[in-house]
This record gives structure tokens, C-alpha cells and sequence, in this order.
């Protein structure tokens, strides 16, 4: 990027410029060494496919904005695949399954904000204890794989969406573009939005300025952990199945997809549309490495660390040339 | 002293909970020359997290923190046994020691890498270590092509699994935690670590070379994985990339926050990390013993680390406090608290 662009682009959105990029590179890249990798079917199934990490990711630029971190969301999402499949084995309506999925998550969520704030622990050991508590309530359930024979409920997951052309969604696609949507007005539009700025800004500002502190700071985290239970009922509808061993390690994609999106970890800075992206570039990575078919899976790891150490490193730089 | 207390209890009632369960906890026997007995196997399958809780420590100590040690396990058991699979003589104790060597050297260049990340870029730690946290379990993968290498050879067996009197692994963690209260505690050099957590920019100008110190930590905490590796994956003569060191580094930041050590960097306690792994040992060897499918291990860790957190968290102690009356050095602020 030249030095014009670069002074054109507002430095805090330049690393979502950078992600935009990123991903019209990555998907370019695959569309030519691929044949048939840029239809608009692939460019559909990277939402198919990725739509609870996006709905992970939405979540955790919450969290990060404040300037916390949320390592419970991969077992949340585990936890409540888990809740769903036994609910729905045990004959429960499933709009009560799916309210009470959402209703834990929210509450996890809560419990750990209320941890965090009120006996001032730091958010990375509290939702530590979460990520275990979840994986392990998820074992409480069965220590086995439950799979979903409900049709009803496997129709939620199965249900194509034609957007013509041949290109075709699921529901899931929608519910993450709604969720997205939602995010983007709560973080821009209303108080609450401000504030999460504000708090990761500064605490002390924020509190001196009068804004509601403790509630945002707990907000946030039943935010992540609402996203988590939705992104696990999303799964479950994806995989038609419940499982504790669900989403190993994917917290650590959902900060990944975060910080390539341009998220600064330290807080106060941050687009949510640049971390739908991240997970994009993630998912593309991936559809690549399968395209390939030579390529072995560990690759996967291996890019996405290089990308977070470029995307680190950039962030690095801006905010030096902010600074100075 | 007074924070050790909460895991010193925890322990405690574990032990008791073990006694109640197993009245024979205690008892040891001696077969072979060796010693046998729960207290042994607590200590001995605790060894690594142990040793990687010490690296720990002093990176936090210093404000950080290293997501990578776990992964640092998976490459130094990868490169090993490769090493050792692929030699003309794959039983002899020299290739055992070259390639324990050439692992423990890749460890101090990972070491390295986190430090400069760290120290000379200036990356949040948390982010800077996650990068080897996600790339390094692919490079052990590389290394072993995904597959899971099996050793035979004496020489590198004794590392995780031999004998003197006591097993091999707990006398290497035991030297290390000496080494490292002998080093830091006798010398300036825990005052140093600490003044850098406390306030990195004060500790620079008041003439403390930060920098190297960070370095340092990150270094020993990366060579500190790389024994656990070798100990974890000599136990069972094979490394597998997939599984080797999973989540350890959230044990050894639990070990160490139980014992005590603050996230937020400076005052560090060697023993409360030492009671700390202790404790998360006992903890999942008692769900053995007592019967409870291991998976669920988690939800009695995370009700063990929620329950000693609270406790330990400085508005729960001033509720503890308000009742009697505080001594004077209690009302101070600590620098952390200070600097916030």
C-alpha cells in the first residue's frame, strides 16, 4: 500500500482494509488455482460452513473491545450442543430445547461477568474456569456422542434457502447475518455500544465520565455467552448432533478470526464486520487446504499463526504511528 | 504467607477426602529398590505440569504469560523421538542424549522467538505466545508427519520413566524448583523479575535491563516445556503431536494463580506454585480414585479454581479482614493494585 492510501484510510479502520484484502487475496488466490473454486456456491458454503464461528467471533469482539478475553466459548458452544441433542432425544418441544440452550449460555455468560467484575478476577482465568466447567458439564450429560433423529429439528438444519443462480444458503447462514446486523447496531447505535468503546478505551475515563460501567462490563460477557449458545445450536443443526468433544480449540479460531480482523486485543478499537471476515479468511484457508487435497490439515495451523503473527505485527505499527 | 493458606487447605481436604476413600493413601512400599505408593504417582504424574507451572511463575511474574508451552511440549517430544527413530542406532544412549539436546536447543530458539516477540516488538504477551500456540502444535505435526512415533531406547525411558529410589521425573522437577529459588531468591535477580512486573518503565529507568530480563523468562519457560516434553513423552517412549502437552499451559497458569501469583505481575510465590500443581494433581488423581468418570475432572477443577480465586480476590479477603483488625501492612496497597 502506498503512502497516499495509507494517509486516506483512517488509521483505526485501516486493519479492517487490511482483512478486506486479505480475504479478496486468499479467495483469489484459491479461485486461481482451483477450477470451480469461484462459484458463488463456495463463496455461499464459506458462510454454511463457518456460520458458528462467525457467530463466536461476534461475540468475542464484545469481550475484546472491553479489553477482556472469553476462553469458554469453543466448550459453551460444546456445552449447549450437548443440551440440545439430549433435549431433543428426551422428546422436548424444540423451541423449549432451543430457550433453554440459549437461556445457559446467557447465564454462563453472566455468572462469569458478575465473577469478573464484582471480585475483580481477570477475565482470562474466570472464563479458564468457565471453558472447564462447560467441557466438563458437557461429560455430566454423556461421555458419548448423541446424535438428533428429530426431524422437525433436523429440518432446521437440512432447509435450503435458493437465493438463485444455482446458490443456495441454510438457515444458519441467516441467523449469523442477523446476528451480525444486530451486533453492528448495539456496538454503533446505542449506549450500550458506546460504552463497550469507552471501557476498553479506558476504564477509569469511563467510570469518571459516569457511563454504567459494571453493566457493560457484565454485558459483555453475556453477549459472548449468548453468541456461544447460538453458535452451538447452529452446530447442532450443522452436524445434527451433540457431542462434548465439540469445537476443541476453537476459542483460540474465534480470537484468531478477532485479531486478523483487526480487533486490538488490548481493547477500545475494533470493527465486528473486520472479525465476520477474519473468520472468512479462516474459512477460506480451509476450503483451500481441502481443494488442495494434498495439503495436510496441520497447514491450517500453521497459516493461521503466520497470519496472526502479520496481522499482530501491523497492528503493532499503526498504533506506533498513532502514538507518535 | 497468608494466600497460601487457601491452597494449602485445598490440598489438604483433598488428602483427607483420598484417606477417606483409600485408607491406604499413605502407604508406600519398596519393590526393586524403588518406591511405590498414590503419594508417588501424584507426585511423579505432576512432574511436568510442576515444571512448566515454574517457568510460568516467573513470566508472570514479569506481567506476561506463555500460551505456547504446551505446544513446545508437542515439538520437543516430536523432535526426539523423530531424531531417535530416524538414527543408524536408535537404542544407544548416545543418540538419546544428542537428540534430547537438539531438541532442548530448538526449545531455547522458541524461547528466543516469544522473547522477541515480547521484549523488543512489544506484543501484548497473551497474543505474542498465542502465535506458537497455534502454529507450533502444526509444526509437531510436521515433524512427525502426523503420525504417532514410537522409540525404543533405554537411555531416553529413564528421563520420564526411571528410577532413583524416587522416579527420575519428580527429582528433575524438585532440582529445577531449587534451582530456581536458589537463583532468584539468593540473588537480586526475583527482585529484578519482580520490579519489571510491577512497572516496566519505572524498573527501565531506575537502571533494571528489562528487556533481558523478559527475554530471560521467556527462555527458561520454553526450556522448562521442553524437559516436560521430554518427560511426558519418554513415559510412554512415543510423541504424539496431537495429544502430547494438551492444555497444559492452562494447568501450569492454574497451578500458578492458585499458589497465589497475581496475573497482573510482580510478587511471585515458587511455593504456592509448587502447592498449586500439586493441588490440580491430587485433584484429577482423586477423581480416579474415587470413581467419577475422568472427563468430568473438569467441572470439580473448575469448582476447585473458582472457589480458590474468590477467596484469594481482594474484596472477599477485606470482607475476611473488616471482622478483625487488620494489621498494618494489609491496609497498604500492593504496587499492582497501585497501578491500576
Amino acid at each position: 500500500m502506498t503512502a497516499l492510501s495509507i494517509s486516506r484510510v483512517p488509521s483505526r479502520q485501516l486493519p479492517v482494509v487490511a482483512t478486506f484484502a486479505l480475504f479478496v487475496l486468499t479467495f483469489g488466490a484459491g479461485s486461481v488455482s482451483f477450477e470451480n473454486f469461484a462459484s458463488g456456491q463456495v463463496f455461499a458454503n464459506l458462510f454454511i460452513d463457518n456460520a458458528h464461528l462467525i457467530l463466536l467471533a461476534v461475540g468475542m469482539t464484545f469481550v475484546i473491545l472491553t479489553g477482556g478475553i472469553d476462553l469458554s466459548v469453543g466448550s459453551v458452544l460444546a456445552l449447549s450442543t450437548m443440551i440440545a441433542a439430549a433435549g431433543v432425544k428426551a422428546g422436548w418441544p424444540v423451541p423449549l430445547v432451543i430457550v433453554l440452550v440459549l437461556l445457559t449460555g446467557s447465564v454462563l455468560g453472566l455468572l462469569m461477568g458478575l465473577m469478573i467484575h464484582k471480585f475483580d478476577v481477570q477475565p482470562f482465568i474466570v472464563t479458564l474456569a468457565g471453558m472447564f466447567l462447560a467441557r466438563g458439564a458437557c461429560f455430566l450429560i454423556s461421555v458419548e456422542s448423541i446424535s438428533i433423529k428429530d426431524k422437525a429439528y433436523r429440518a432446521l438444519g437440512m432447509e435450503r434457502i435458493a437465493l438463485g443462480g444455482g446458490v443456495s444458503i441454510t438457515n444458519n447462514v441467516l441467523i449469523a447475518v442477523v446476528v451480525l446486523v444486530a451486533a453492528m447496531y448495539v456496538l454503533h447505535l446505542t449506549r450500550f455500544g458506546r460504552t463497550v468503546y469507552a471501557l476498553g478505551g479506558s476504564e477509569p475515563s469511563a467510570r469518571l465520565m459516569g457511563l454504567k460501567v459494571g453493566f457493560t462490563k457484565v454485558g459483555v460477557y453475556v453477549v459472548s455467552g449468548f453468541c456461544s449458545s447460538l453458535a452451538g445450536l447452529v452446530f447442532s443443526f450443522y452436524t445434527a448432533s451433540g457431542y462434548g468433544l465439540h469445537a476443541v480449540g476453537m476459542e483460540l479460531e474465534a480470537i484468531a478470526a478477532v485479531v486478523i480482523g483487526g480487533t486490538l486485543l488490548a481493547g477500545g478499537s475494533g470493527y465486528v464486520l473486520g472479525s465476520v471476515v477474519g473468520a472468512l479468511v479462516l474459512g477460506t484457508i480451509q476450503t483451500i487446504i481441502s481443494f488442495d487435497g494434498t495439503l495436510n490439515s496441520w497447514w491450517t495451523k500453521i497459516v493461521i499463526g503466520a497470519l496472526l503473527l502479520a496481522f499482530i505485527v501491523l497492528h503493532r505499527l499503526i498504533v506506533r504511528r498513532t502514538a507518535t | 504467607m497468608n494466600r497460601l493458606w487457601w491452597p494449602l487447605g485445598a490440598l489438604a481436604a483433598l488428602l483427607v477426602l483420598n484417606v477417606l476413600v483409600t485408607p491406604s493413601f499413605f502407604s508406600l512400599r519398596m519393590q526393586d529398590g524403588h518406591l511405590y505408593g498414590s503419594v508417588i504417582d501424584i507426585l511423579k504424574n505432576g512432574a511436568p505440569t510442576l515444571l512448566i507451572a515454574l517457568g510460568m511463575t516467573l513470566v508472570i511474574a514479569t506481567r506476561g504469560i506463555d500460551l505456547s508451552v504446551g505446544a513446545v511440549v508437542a515439538i520437543a517430544a516430536a523432535v526426539t523421538c523423530e531424531y531417535i527413530a530416524g538414527s543408524g542406532d536408535p537404542g544407544s544412549a548416545s543418540t538419546a542424549l544428542v537428540g534430547m539436546a537438539i531438541s532442548l536447543g530448538l526449545c531455547l530458539v522458541l524461547g528466543l522467538w516469544n522473547g522477541f516477540l515480547v521484549a523488543v516488538l512489544r506484543i501484548q504477551p497473551i497474543v505474542a505466545t498465542l502465535v506458537l500456540m497455534t502454529a507450533g502444535r502444526g509444526i509437531a505435526m510436521l515433524i512427525t508427519d502426523g503420525q504417532i512415533i514410537t522409540v525404543n531406547n533405554e537411555t531416553y525411558r529413564a528421563v520420564g520413566a526411571g528410577f532413583v529410589l524416587l522416579p527420575l521425573a519428580i527429582l528433575i522437577s524438585v532440582a529445577v524448583l531449587a534451582l530456581v529459588a536458589v537463583t532468584t531468591r539468593k540473588t537480586a535477580l526475583g527482585l529484578l523479575i519482580e520490579s519489571v512486573g510491577v512497572n516496566p518503565e519505572a524498573s527501565r529507568l531506575a537502571g533494571v535491563q528489562s528487556r533481558t530480563i523478559i527475554w530471560t523468562v521467556y527462555v527458561f519457560a520454553a526450556l522448562c516445556a521442553g524437559v516436560a516434553g521430554l518427560m511426558i513423552s519418554s513415559n510412554v517412549s512415543a510423541a504424539d503431536a496431537n495429544n502430547a502437552g494438551l492444555w497444559i499451559e492452562m494447568d501450569a497458569i492454574l497451578a500458578v494463580v492458585i499458589g497465589g501469583t497475581s496475573l497482573a505481575g510482580g510478587r511471585y510465590s515458587l511455593t504456592g506454585t509448587l502447592l498449586g500443581a500439586l493441588v490440580i494433581q491430587t485433584l484429577t488423581t482423586t477423581v480416579y480414585t474415587v470413581g467419577i468418570a475422568p472427563e468430568v475432572t473438569l467441572v470439580f477443577k473448575a469448582v476447585v479454581v473458582i472457589v480458590v480465586i474468590l477467596f484469594q480476590s481482594p474484596k472477599v479477603q477485606s470482607l475476611f479482614r473488616r471482622r478483625r483488625p487488620a494489621p498494618p501492612v494489609a491496609v497498604a496497597m500492593t504496587p499492582q493494585e497501585v497501578a491500576r
